[in-house]
């Protein structure tokens, strides 16, 4: 019982058929808590109101945003080094998500932010660096788009999601030094505040519970997606093999 | 490779319509910018040293497709992948001749073009330094995204998108370089950053370029 398994499409398939509605269903249900818990059962914020319930999309969105590209960077590298199709196929498959997580997260601060810093936008480094984020995910799906030839298309999104994460890292502090920010910092998952070595502010429990409840819903609802998407691909590129052998019995 | 950096050079000198357009291209940028925002002096010399940076990214980004297509095309690029020098070198030397190509003369360009747009006295030296240390970072990067779409029919629009992202942290850098000269600040720290940018894309991405261009070979 290895992970390199699951280079196998056929096994890949079985299990994760199996699994699938086990993810979907605990996606809906986990998701659907958290945001109902969050939205109908937390007090309003004294200062922000009604508005801080944004939180239970936009913090979630956001993780899941920068996660999938994590993914992606390592499927990349596996296909680079290991030459597994399942691999190169489910970085293709996260890239929409995450592009959808991405949107999600800078419409949700958009929304929040209208009320709360009397701007739909501000060129502050978070938010910048999640639109350079954005167009990053375009070009790489765009690579993909374009190459007709499988392998050759993988190999080189590979390439640039390697080339890619550098830069995107670049740039996340390269706007830090080049402008200072509205957003706050990092005040939910910080090790110092889960222990309580520090003092600093941070979210307080009544909102942080089911946020992390919306949390682990995503991260469900991410790979329940992800699952479906590399399946569909998987699918398709049967479809497209089934063709070729049927052309060349044929000719 | 000597000889392929000359042979480079020359193809873009002599055929037509690759060595002056970038630097038609950059001069028409700027000319068009007082059109756009209005010819006050103070305006326009305050946002002198971004648009002469943008427009060098810009024009650099024109020529880009140029430097793997037509190579590719005629067959030359299969004889550069089978001769004795790494594929590596054969990158880096095209790198290097599209900078000496497009680079340099926006380079030199760019304070003359900075008279036009009432470019503060102090920013000049500083435009042209930070221009210097950034534009062979952005013929690196260029020449990656160059041997990404090698083999794609049309990938001149793709190739911007690709490339454009990558841009940020240099484009970052160099107009905050600039800016700081203008106002009279100190530089050290981002050129320091520009700088280290540029030796590490330099050092590093012709790798991946040549790893691109050999998938697009296969």
């Amino acid at each position: 019982m290895s992970l390199w398994e699951y280079a196998n499409p056929v096994k890949f398939m079985a299990t994760s058929g199996r699994i699938l509605p086990a993810f979907a269903v605990a996606a809906a249900v986990v998701t659907l808590a958290g945001v109902a818990w969050g939205f109908f059962a937390t007090p309003e914020d004294y200062k922000q109101g009604a508005t801080v319930k944004i939180i239970f999309l936009h913090v979630p969105a956001a993780m899941m945003a920068i996660n999938a590209w994590a993914m992606m960077l390592v499927c990349s590298l596996i296909w680079v080094v290991r030459r597994h199709h399942v691999s190169a196929l489910a970085a293709k498959a996260a890239a929409p998500v995450g592009v959808a997580m991405t949107l999600i997260a800078l419409f949700t601060g958009a929304v929040w932010g209208q009320p709360m810093w009397g701007t739909w936008w501000a060129w502050d480094p978070r938010l910048t660096s999640f639109l350079i984020l954005f167009l990053f995910y375009l070009g790489y799906m765009a690579l993909w788009a374009a190459i007709d030839d499988p392998d050759t298309a993988a190999d080189l999104t590979s390439v640039l999601c390697l080339v890619g994460s550098v830069f995107a890292i670049l740039s996340r502090y390269a706007v830090n030094f080049w402008n200072q920010g509205l957003h706050q910092g990092a005040s939910v998952l910080r090790a110092g505040a889960v222990t309580g070595a520090d003092t600093e502010e941070k979210v307080s429990n009544v909102y942080a519970v089911p946020l992390f409840v919306s949390m682990a819903g995503f991260v469900l609802l991410f790979i329940a997606l992800v699952l479906l998407r590399t399946r569909t691909e998987i699918r398709a590129r049967r479809i497209k093999a089934l063709e070729a052998r049927a052309r060349m019995a044929d000719a | 490779m000597r000889a392929l950096l000359i042979r480079d050079i020359r193809l873009a000198v002599r055929a037509g319509g690759g060595f002056g357009l970038a630097l038609a291209f950059f001069l028409i940028v700027v000319v068009l910018v007082p059109f756009a925002v209005g010819p006050q002096p103070d305006v326009l010399g305050e946002i002198a040293a971004g648009v002469l940076w943008l427009g060098a990214l810009l024009a650099c980004l024109l020529s880009l497709d140029r430097i793997f297509a037509l190579d590719h095309e005629d067959g030359s690029l299969d004889l550069l992948a089978t001769a004795p020098v790494p594929m590596e070198g054969v990158v880096a030397v095209k790198a290097l001749a599209h900078w000496l190509t497009t680079g340099l003369p926006l380079v030199l360009a760019a304070p003359v073009l900075g008279v036009l747009l009432h470019l503060p006295e102090p920013g000049f030296v500083w435009l042209t330094v930070s221009l210097a240390v950034g534009t062979p970072a952005l013929s690196v990067i260029g020449c990656f995204g160059a041997a990404l779409t090698v083999g794609l029919k049309r990938g001149g629009l793709l190739l911007s998108l690709i490339v454009l992202p990558l841009y940020v942290p240099v484009l970052i850098f160099g107009a905050e370089v600039a800016r700081r000269g203008v106002e009279g600040f100190a530089v050290g720290t981002p050129l320091a950053l520009l700088g280290g940018l540029a030796a590490g894309a330099v050092a590093l991405l012709p790798f991946a370029s040549a790893a691109a261009i050999r998938i697009n070979l296969r």
